[in-house]
């Protein structure tokens, strides 16, 4: 994902997101699920494979998911093209791996859907979480909460599920110089996709309209900016 | 083109953004079919929003949300009624049913849909992408569609007449009640951030969770909900379902209300679709005054009780 910090732009007519000058992270969300998945594993043994649907130029960025604590990954050589798609590539990887538990962010931070996680739990039969707070697994089963508009649900699952995670399901964790160099030797495998083809197609980019400028008004002048509120925004 | 609209409620009222679906779909397809779970007190909006006819679902094991039983439910009605499209709100609940339902039925999927589709060749929805930050104009192939709108984007119309109310008891899958929800917390008789048309935010300039009434009291004068910045959730002065930000709730109001927050790019990020932008802050260096339409220079603590003090006057 390009960082948070990013200015947003496009190249070739609107067509093309503009990569000049833009760092590419691991989502923020993507960031927790991570770091909740090296808890667990802390807490429990057991592996965690780094899986990204992305072109060769993610590699940087999953040799640091690996430096956190991954124990091997997958990269499936694509353009993740939308969300079905990518779904489909984690099924293909699911279904070979056996996995207890698929965790990720509950959106990335470019498109926003929030529809992967459960689009695989769907392909998977089993159930999907999202947005997820906090993830405690005991043996063959799960607690966690979900936030909802206005507060937060708390629910018991089995194993295997999907989650899509949030703050503060974890702290973000920073590689430490031994991870770093053991990323460096931890395996990571390249396959190809499955042929699956996306169903939906970005055809054009647009910015929104820039903001026309700040007007000020006095502190003690209050009654002018309940006027302008009231009169000129019409929003109160 | 049939179109079936999911209805979410909220304390047994029908949420304002489930209206906007419905308008939605009137507006792409003439004959909207809603459905809607549990008991609701004013199902007649939904006639009014658009709908023609209501599937009603009053099982006792569907009266609250479950997942992966209501995508189910969803998959089921639109076989039934012929549905081609499936509208309804991006929310907590809506996020996963959309996609859930789109495998189901094989549909494709647009999420954060901000304007009505332009169907003059295929069908081309605009979403709201990198956080608001973006508009990515997107065509959707195959035969059924379903849409996620962005909140407070799509205009409610109220020129529908009254909907017949239809029973629908849908198949009951053992499987799909492996999620079980224990306990739901939740604030009652708050208006709910996400879906509000007034917003007031406030950062760390406050200084303490001690200094929230007079952010409260502005917030009951405009009939506003409530949110805070990052930091402020993070030392836990709000509870975390009100920050507001890149990796918290994004709002689309049509005033937001910042007070005492600087206006990092990470908050922007939660609130750059509002439609207007007030903010309060004692230094005008602050960079949200950058992102603002209107703007005091001000100490809050002497703005915020006079700004409240000022709209109860102009409400008379």
């Amino acid at each position: 994902m390009p960082d948070t910090t990013s200015r947003i732009a496009f190249t070739d007519g609107n067509t093309k997101f503009d990569k000049n000058g833009v760092q590419f992270i691991i989502g923020p969300y993507d960031d927790y699920a991570l770091a909740r998945a090296v808890e667990l594993k802390e807490q429990s043994g057991g592996s965690i494979t780094a899986l990204n649907v992305g072109e060769a130029e993610t590699e940087p960025t999953i040799r640091k998911a690996l430096a956190i604590g991954a124990d091997d990954a997958v990269r499936i050589n694509a353009f993740p093209t939308d969300a079905l798609f990518v779904a489909k590539q984690i099924e293909a990887v699911a279904k070979e791996g056996n996995y207890d538990l698929i965790l990720m962010g509950r959106e990335s931070i470019d498109f926003n859907g929030g529809q992967v996680h459960s689009m695989v739990g769907e392909l998977l039969g089993i159930p999907s979480v999202s947005p997820v707070m906090t993830l405690d697994v005991d043996g063959t089963s799960a607690k966690i909460t979900r936030e909802i508009e206005g507060g937060k649900e708390h629910m018991e699952l089995p194993l295997p599920f999907v989650a899509g995670c949030q703050e503060p399901i974890a702290e973000w964790k920073i590689p430490n110089m031994r991870g770093i160099m053991s990323a460096r030797t931890k395996p990571l495998e390249v396959k190809e996709p499955t042929g699956d083809a996306p169903n939906t197609t970005v055809n054009s980019f647009e910015l929104p309209p820039a903001k026309g400028g700040v007007k000020l008004v006095e502190p003690d002048n209050m009654d002018e900016l309940v006027n302008l509120l009231k009169n000129e925004a019409k929003v109160i | 083109m049939a179109a079936l609209a999911f209805i979410e409620t909220d304390e047994g009222k029908v949420k304002k953004s489930s209206l906007e679906a419905v308008s939605y779909a009137h507006a792409t397809s003439g004959d909207v079919v809603a459905i809607v779970f549990g008991t609701v007190t004013n199902l007649d909006s939904v006639g009014a929003a658009g709908a023609s006819k209501v599937l009603h679902v009053q099982d006792e094991k569907l009266a609250s949300p479950n997942i992966m039983a209501y995508s189910s439910a969803i998959a089921e009605a639109m076989n039934q009624e012929g549905a081609d499209l499936l509208v309804l709100a991006k929310s907590s609940l809506g996020d996963p049913v959309s996609a859930r339902v789109s495998i189901k039925v094989d549909a494709a999927l647009a999420a954060n849909v901000s304007e009505l589709p332009d169907t003059s060749a295929g069908y081309t929805v605009k979403k709201s992408i990198y956080t608001g930050k973006a508009f990515a104009l997107t065509s959707l192939e195959g035969s059924k569609k379903i849409i996620s709108i962005k909140k407070n984007a799509i205009a409610i119309k109220e020129d529908g007449g009254a909907a017949e109310v239809v029973a629908f008891s849908p198949a009951i899958n053992d499987g799909d009640f492996t999620v079980v929800t224990t306990k739901t917390e939740k604030a009652e008789g708050d208006i709910l951030l996400p879906e509000a048309d007034l917003v007031v935010s406030g950062g760390r300039g406050l200084k303490g969770p001690e200094n929230w009434g007079m952010i409260e009291e502005l917030a009951k004068a405009l009939g506003a909900a409530t949110g805070c910045s990052k930091p402020v959730s993070d030392m836990d002065w709000r509870p975390h379902h009100e920050h507001v930000g890149q990796t918290g709730i994004k709002v689309s109001p049509s005033l937001y209300i910042a007070v005492g927050i600087s206006g990092a790019i990470q908050h922007l990020a939660g609130v750059n679709s509002s439609k207007y932008i007030l903010v309060i802050n004692k230094d005008s260096e602050a960079p949200f005054f950058k992102a603002a339409d209107y703007g005091v220079v001000g100490d809050a603590f002497e703005v915020v009780p006079k700004l409240t003090e000022a709209i109860k006057k102009a409400q008379g």
